[in-house]
């Protein structure tokens, strides 16, 4: 148990890489602030598919086969595939790779799945289960709010704190060879009920479970927050953000200085009207492989801890008055040279 | 979190914008009364062309049924419904919408497990709701309206 610190912190005994990643959005990610850094933009959110959910895995499919490519790997020399989205029973996972035969294991941890995905992928290579893993991690906006809320043609007005759900595919290729941007650990986040019962409100449900986590990360740790370039949350977006860091502040860490939110990254609010900021499991997804791995390769950011955000809801849950747990995943993440 | 759920209520309050209920007020106010202004002309203008005031009616609802119901299926009702909130929801349109919407939606699972039975799933508690509502001034019509 040596790899282990504290309750909640797992060190690796050797940098996982991440070889590659990839992303693939739909038109409105394409027409945000990081619209340039994406690998695909999709014209048609249907994807050419039939049905929102068969555009969800039509992005899953293609970004995995993409990232596969770019780490100049077949996708079925995989040791293991890890994905997670949103949609009931992973069917946006499970169909976008249900023709890769690589060993699969479906996740679910809302929002966070990026986090959870890297967490257990690290751990399988470091544990010396598995030399490459295939990350994936999805969202709809269509499909999401079929589920989740009314219709997509049904004329409803959004409450201001109502988050936008990223419509994109994001996979990351992890390897045992050691180099260049590197998973290092991970802290895996504790469920955090802070009592929030309203589901468009989002970030305000996730920002316990984000303070939770970082806290503890430094605790375990014993770093100080300035250890990082950038802690960068999943999809807390405006509201959240606003409550992580007064939460954070409160446990004595200040974090304002080099905090950043995929949610907020990703849109432009007052441009695209997404209100308190983007969300799902894309969010973080298409942001991390997007930008801060990009950034992180070309050296502007050399050490980040990643941290994405999950309610753990459904519409049943929220319906029978349940409030919504929060999850956070942090993981290491390191420009390690070579 | 070292932090009580009732202090974090509070918390998330202040964090959180409001609606901007004058400014939606104003809006749902001028777009539910152009429409039902329009539907006005509409009866005029059947009412001048020979129909009798009930058949005007009939062919007003139908009318704006049929156009709504258009919108929602060009994806421009939601559009007008994020400007106007209850001012497109409120007329006879809004429950066109209510209803397009999700036979649209659910269409993908096929006619009779997704049109059919999703068709209700916005505007059943309010054919639920309404009727229940109407029999009990029903009721109280039959005992004290005389």
């Amino acid at each position: 148990m040596t790899k282990r610190l504290g309750k909640q912190t797992v060190l690796f005994s050797r940098p996982v890489g991440i070889l590659a990643t990839s992303s693939v959005v739909g038109p409105k990610e394409g027409e945000g602030p990081l619209g340039s850094k994406f690998d695909v933009v999709l014209d048609d959110p249907m994807a050419g598919a039939d049905s929102w959910e068969k555009a969800e895995s039509a992005l899953v499919k293609q970004s995995v086969q993409l990232c596969a490519s770019k780490a100049g790997m077949e996708t079925a020399n995989f040791d293991y595939l890890i994905a997670g989205d949103l949609l009931n029973q992973s069917t946006g996972s499970i169909f976008g790779v249900r023709d890769t035969n690589v060993p699969y294991l479906g996740i679910f941890g809302a929002c966070s799945a990026m986090g959870e995905g890297l967490s257990i992928g690290g751990m399988l290579i470091d544990g010396g289960f598995a030399d490459n893993v295939l990350v994936s991690a999805s969202s709809h906006f269509c499909s999401a709010e079929k589920q989740f809320r009314f219709p997509l043609e049904f004329g409803a007005q959004r409450p201001p704190t109502s988050s936008w759900t990223v419509t994109g595919a994001a996979a990351a290729a992890l390897t045992s060879k050691v180099g260049g941007v590197s998973v290092l650990g991970c802290t895996t986040g504790k469920m955090v009920d802070m009592g929030v019962t309203d589901a468009n409100n989002m970030g305000a449900a996730m920002a316990g479970a984000a303070a939770d986590t970082i806290v503890a990360h430094f605790k375990d740790t014993g770093r100080s927050p300035h250890y990082y370039d950038a802690i960068i949350t999943g999809d807390l977006g405006y509201i959240g953000s606003d409550l992580l860091l007064q939460m954070v502040d409160k446990a004595g860490y200040q974090i304002t200085h080099n905090h950043k939110d995929c949610g907020i990254e990703i849109f432009d609010r007052d441009r695209q009207n997404t209100l308190a900021g983007g969300s799902g499991c894309a969010c973080s997804g298409v942001t991390f492989a997007a930008h801060f791995y990009e950034e992180m390769k070309a050296g502007r950011l050399s050490k980040i801890l990643f941290v994405p955000t999950g309610a753990l809801m459904s519409p049943v849950s929220v319906q029978q008055g349940e409030s919504i747990p929060g999850i956070a995943h942090a993981v290491i993440i390191e420009n390690v040279g070579g | 979190m070292d932090i009580s759920k009732s202090h974090y209520k509070k918390m998330v309050e202040k964090a959180s914008p409001n609606s901007r209920l004058g400014a939606n007020c104003a809006k749902a106010f001028v777009v539910g009364g152009l429409i039902c202004a329009f539907g006005q002309v509409l009866n005029s203008l059947y009412m001048f062309w020979g129909a009798n005031a009930d058949q005007a009616g009939t062919y007003v609802a139908m009318s704006l049924i049929f156009l709504a119901v258009l919108l929602t299926g060009l994806g421009k009702y939601d559009d007008l419904a994020t400007f106007a909130g209850a001012g497109s929801g409120v007329p006879i349109t809004g429950f066109a919408n209510a209803m397009a919407a999700p036979a649209i939606e659910f269409k993908k699972e096929g006619y009779i497990f997704g049109v059919g039975a999703k068709m209700f799933i916005i505007a059943g508690p309010v054919i639920v709701y309404g009727t229940l509502a109407s029999m009990v001034v029903g009721v109280f019509y039959f005992f004290f309206g005389g």
